[in-house]
């Protein structure tokens, strides 16, 4: 099949950015769109063109190291799919794709389709762990942990940070990948030592790295390419609040400043 | 050079206990006056990074993501072994032990595989307390599953992704260790070179992948944990950034590579599909549970595989090992699905492809069950393929997946080079000739968590270290050198580009030092290798600067490092003249086509040694001594 691709071409941060328009003649239905941005690219590096940016690593939809926006839609159109991970068949001839990347203020772009995300580490580092020494550790089957607390917690867990959620959000909120992993560790007993000055923290550093605030929509959900349900913004929600009014009047200290 | 393993002597089941107390300690309030480099943020390099910086050290930590939870651990799927023994099914750190060093065919440390099995039950609970969703019982107590090459169950695991559930358990307690100020965690950087002042690694060069700056980093150690060069075959299920740079420019300055034909093919990956294929996608081994792989049993049957009845199936794997059926370890499993393809009986478009079907499965436990187990390989599989695994078989080749091979250390992880410790897949140290399926993760973590806690301290509270920082002239003579390759592959501006000669480099090594090799072909690749590498450094073509983000020249750098690995895998399948594990030499083998080891000569981990450019490297050996574990013929029969 033949496609016609704009692609959001930014030399750099600092710099202005623009569409470009490329004509990708062979696309064969097997291939994953990556690898369609590969051809691509080898075929601009042939006409000493500089290759477009994109950020890709294991490539089996796992790292969360890709994507980008086609047609408006954080990693395309299949839903539950990382853009390494769709494939060519969803496409038809003559089609015309727009790749952007994700649009959001905290996530400023380095260069093409790649931006920066260190505002998911700078959240994490504010509260998303167990804190727990090495070597410390009671037996694994110490504390029974019931199936369904175990299954809801991985489903939460199974976030793959891409970014998603936030681009796909009008708000740009990242209330989904803050849930997630709140909703991991409040389900499970080992997070519960820390549960209220991990939803105090975390939830201020939202704002902090100027993220945009929920107004539950719900786009984050459809764009997410593992599945993430809305519920885990209820329950950060939920932590926070009751952690908010537990802890009234004194939580500078609960929030470990 | 000189090879001294420091294995300790004495009863192996309490080796590791006394190797600990007889290390130095650093004194608490002294901690953080080290600084420590750690490169790599995988299982090995995040859980060394998060532990060192917890016990007060100064941690820089590098990856070239743009977040340590990227590291390609995260991919890993199917679980993590312990001896935990709570299915009372007969497991023991003993039984761990023994399955692990025959399962590696008899090329790995005893001591060091001993202490390995012993820390694989910390492990398991030091990841439980950090939160990660093991799957459960409905009783609440953690479940497991069997892998290839054992007959219990001590395989922990979450749902099919293991890998990433325990590598965000790393990277989140290195984000809390970032968050008190103990480790400074700097990403999209590359490692370039090593540096080495007084015969100590004391620092490192990097490359800012952003900006394109070069930069210098002092230390009092360095610590690679940098992750397998499976990569040098192009097409591999290793993640597309995973790359040998940092071990090979560690190499070039002096630490021994050992054993690096000892390469790992994976049984069970999606066949390849056509010339753009960028890479390999794995199916857990985990599916060998359920899954019975098959081939009509007569050659060219190109009927849809439903069509084909039960009796003209070849379940060649339970018929030629019954005891262990599919569950056979990888390398017996992949050198039989080659050897029914070579006959003629692959199915698929190319041929190359046997069936991993799970009809039976799904009658028998339901297709919820199956779901619950495997949902999001199925699903995976049918992202990738279009076709549905619920119903149709699944088509799988094997595949490049892991390498044994690395630098070489001493039991306390140390490399040839004082001061730089090598940790996970980066090293060499405990899979042997050939890792068992759910050990990849245990050695990761053990390396991270458990033994580099312990090594580092006593090195640097036994060595007496000069002040040395950046303005050291070695660091200025390694920028120089870093810098003056950057522009070289940048003023080529030839007509080929990176991934061409990638793509030509992997075929060569998967066509004489894959899963097959012999005398000839190996002789053959290493000529091939070195004119590829010649044209390569004549006719790259690498479009833009030095001076920001460019993915070509990274790239480039990378391949011009598999280039020179490459040939010596070949050399070094070469010189070993048996077969053991994942190196199936064609001339030595059984009757029944078995790998035959020649345990008088080859009986040794092979350690190379760097000689220069265009010098033969120079091969060093380490006896290995088997006093608990006899060596005899594998036998999965």
């Amino acid at each position: 099949m033949r496609l016609t691709l704009h692609v959001w071409r930014q030399a750099s941060a600092s710099k202005p950015g623009r569409m470009e328009r490329y004509d990708a003649p062979d696309v064969n239905e097997d291939m994953s769109f990556l690898e369609m941005l590969d051809v691509l690219n080898e075929k601009l590096i042939a006409e000493h063109k500089e290759p477009i940016a994109f950020e890709h690593d294991c490539r089996e939809g796992i790292c969360g190291s890709c994507g980008f926006m086609i047609n408006g839609m954080a990693h395309g159109p299949q839903r539950g799919t990382t853009v390494c991970q769709l494939h060519m068949r969803h496409f038809k001839d003559g089609d015309v794709l727009y790749l952007e990347p994700w649009r959001a203020t905290a996530f400023p772009v380095l260069k093409d389709l790649v931006v920066d995300r260190g505002a998911f580490d700078r959240i994490v580092a504010s509260g998303g762990y167990v804190s727990v020494r090495t070597g410390s550790a009671p037996d694994g089957n110490a504390i029974p942990v019931p199936k369904e607390s175990a299954d809801r917690a991985m489903d939460a867990a199974a976030c793959i940070a891409c970014g998603a959620c936030v681009a796909a959000c009008p708000n740009a909120s990242a209330a989904l990948f803050t849930g997630a992993k709140i909703s991991h560790l409040s389900h499970l007993p080992q997070g519960q030592a820390e549960r209220s000055r991990r939803a105090l923290r975390m939830v201020r550093q939202l704002s902090i790295e100027e993220f945009g605030s929920c107004t539950n929509i719900g786009e984050c959900e459809a764009a997410c390419p593992k599945s993430i349900r809305l519920e885990v913004i209820a329950t950060m929600n939920r932590d926070h609040l009751k952690a908010s009014f537990a802890t009234r009047g004194e939580s500078q200290s609960a929030a470990g400043e | 050079m000189q090879l001294d393993s420091k294995i300790p002597t004495g009863p192996i089941e309490q080796a590791w206990e006394r190797a600990k107390f007889d290390m130095k300690l650093v004194n608490p309030a002294n901690k953080r006056k080290f600084n420590i480099i750690v490169v790599g943020s995988g299982l090995a390099g995040g859980s060394a990074a998060a532990s060192l910086g917890e016990l007060g050290y100064n941690v820089k930590c590098f990856c070239f993501q743009d977040s340590p939870r990227r590291a390609h651990s995260i991919a890993a799927q199917g679980g993590i072994n312990a001896a935990k023994n709570y299915q009372n099914d007969g497991d023991s750190i003993y039984r761990l032990f023994y399955d692990t060093v025959k399962g590696g065919d008899f090329r790995a440390r005893e001591y060091n595989v001993y202490r390995l099995a012993q820390v694989s039950v910390n492990i398991i609970d030091q990841c439980v307390a950090q939160g990660v969703p093991f799957a459960r019982e409905y009783g609440g107590a953690l479940a497991n599953r069997s892998f290839g090459g054992a007959q219990v169950s001590r395989t922990f695991y979450a749902r099919g992704q293991t890998g990433q559930q325990l590598l965000l358990g790393a990277y989140q307690a290195l984000e809390a260790q970032v968050d008190s100020g103990r480790v400074k965690m700097i990403t999209r950087t590359e490692m370039l070179d090593l540096v080495i002042v007084n015969g100590r690694a004391r620092g490192i060069v990097t490359r800012d992948l952003v900006t394109g700056k070069i930069e210098t980093h002092a230390a009092d150690a360095v610590v690679l944990a940098t992750g397998g060069y499976g990569n040098v075959f192009y097409l591999s299920t290793n993640a597309k950034g995973s790359n040998c740079t940092a071990i090979w420019r560690a190499h070039k300055r002096g630490a021994a590579f050992a054993n690096p034909c000892f390469t790992q093919i994976h049984p069970t990956c999606i066949p390849v599909s056509g010339e753009y294929q960028s890479k390999l996608t794995l199916m857990s081994e985990s599916l060998r549970n359920d899954g019975r792989i098959w081939v009509p049993k007569q050659a060219g049957d190109k009927r849809s595989p439903r069509d084909i009845p039960e009796a003209e199936r070849d379940y060649y794997l339970e018929r030629r090992y019954p005891s262990f059926g599919n569950l056979v370890p990888r390398d017996v499993a992949s050198r039989a699905a080659k050897a029914v393809c070579d006959e003629g009986r692959g199915v698929g478009e190319t041929g190359l492809g046997v069936y991993l079907d799970f009809a039976e499965s799904i009658q028998r436990l339901g297709r919820h069950a199956i779901e619950e187990r495997y949902g999001n390989l199925f699903e995976m599989y049918n992202r990738i393929t279009g076709e549905d695994p619920y119903t149709v078989p699944m088509r799988i080749y094997p595949a490049i997946h892991y390498t044994m091979g690395g630098l070489w250390v001493d039991y306390q992880l140390m490399s040839t080079i004082p001061g730089m410790f090598v940790l996970g897949e980066a090293n060499f140290s405990d899979h042997g000739a050939n890792r068992l399926g759910a050990s990849a993760l245990m050695q990761g973590l053990s390396d991270g968590y458990f033994v580099i806690p312990y090594t580092l301290g006593n090195y640097l509270a036994s060595t007496k270290l000069e002040k040395v920082d950046t303005s050291a002239p070695e660091f200025a003579a390694a920028v120089a050198e870093v810098n003056d390759r950057v522009s070289r592959l940048l003023s080529i501006k030839g007509n080929r580009t990176v991934a061409s000669f990638h793509r030509e480099l992997g075929k060569i090594i998967w066509d004489y030092c894959g899963m097959a090799r012999n005398a000839e072909g190996l002789t053959k690749a290493i000529g091939r290798v070195q004119e590829l590498r010649e044209e390569f450094w004549k006719n790259l073509n690498v479009p833009g600067s030095g001076e920001d983000m460019n993915q070509q020249l990274e790239g480039a750098g990378r391949v011009a490092d598999f280039l020179e690995l490459g040939e010596l895998m070949c050399r070094d399948a070469l010189q070993r003249k048996e077969s053991c594990g994942g190196h199936f030499r064609e001339e030595y083998q059984t009757e029944e086509g078995e790998a035959l080891r020649d345990d008088e000569n080859y009986q040794y981990a092979a350690a190379w040694e760097y000689a220069g450019e265009n010098a033969e490297p120079i091969l060093h050996k380490e006896p290995l001594e088997f006093h608990y574990v006899h060596p005899a013929q594998r036998s999965y029969k």
